[in-house]
């Protein structure tokens, strides 16, 4: 059996590699997909953690982040398109104030 | 065994789905990077005994959100380039370093502490406990987490409604 400090591990991995690209990217959809990535991360944290102490509410809660994050992507990818039509750019650089 | 041999396949397949998506040039491919990087997770959910939030995984993850992205990418277009040069240099790299340092500190934590922290961690594991079946699923969902459940439907009817609206959003001049 795998330690469970090794999905630990391999989850904060994950999440530092979509923090640096949320950090170094200026595309807005590929900054999205790195919060996908950074939930994902945790998810794993929580599935682990969750069988470590034998415990089913691990599961439960990712249930929950996987409806939130559904969510979110809708939301998200609409704002995108709508400033996409005002714009025509997705780069997150040109959007820097706040005016339609 | 079996479950190191698929940790490390999984592991790895995750890590190169993740970089993908931060080093490629063009958004489809960080989106195909990202597939990998879900399905690779959906794997070690299974191997987990996380068998239902493995199969949502893939059926809303893999299949609905990535077929959203992958849309959205085709309808803004992927010709364009994207800038490379730094506005703001020693920023970015002052929080990425600190971050960096976090994280990591994070990670020896989890690795190298033996779990001190979380003192129910000693015990042994009980695969039955955690046996991610839809039924026992289902169970806590609809007793201890009744209200957070029916929150969610509310959240995916606000949801839903807020993009219709920022879809039909026009330009009022011209």
């Amino acid at each position: 059996m795998v330690d469970v400090g090794w999905y630990m591990a391999l989850a904060a991995a994950l999440f530092l590699i979509g923090a640096l690209g949320m950090l170094l990217r200026r595309n807005a959809l590929v900054m999205f997909m790195c919060i996908e990535l950074m939930l994902n991360a945790v998810n794993l944290t929580l599935i682990s953690a969750g069988r470590a102490l034998n415990d089913l509410d691990g599961q439960v809660a990712v249930f929950f982040i996987l409806v939130v994050a559904a969510a979110e992507v809708v939301v998200g990818l609409a704002i995108i398109v709508a400033i996409f039509r005002r714009r025509a750019t997705a780069s997150v650089d040109e959007l820097s104030e706040l005016r339609g | 065994m079996v479950e190191t041999i698929l940790f490390v396949l999984a592991a790895a397949g995750a890590l190169a789905g993740a970089v993908t998506v931060v080093l490629a040039r063009n958004p489809i491919y960080s989106a195909v990077g990202l597939l990998g990087t879900l399905f690779s997770v959906a794997v070690l959910y299974v191997v987990q005994l996380a068998h239902l939030v493995a199969a949502v995984q893939v059926i809303v993850y893999a299949g609905a959100v990535m077929t959203l992205f992958l849309f959205v990418i085709m309808l803004i277009g992927v010709d364009k380039e994207e800038k490379r040069e730094e506005n703001l240099p020693r920023q970015r790299l002052w929080v990425g370093a600190v971050a960096g340092v976090i994280i990591l500190f994070a990670a020896g934590v989890a690795v190298f502490g033996d779990f001190a922290w979380v003192p129910a961690a000693t015990g042994p594991v009980d695969q039955e406990a955690t046996n991610g079946t839809v039924q026992a699923i289902a169970e806590p969902l609809f007793t201890d987490w009744v209200l957070a459940f029916e929150a969610t439907a509310l959240l995916l009817t606000i949801a839903a409604a807020g993009a219709v609206v920022l879809a039909m959003f026009r330009r009022k001049r011209n």
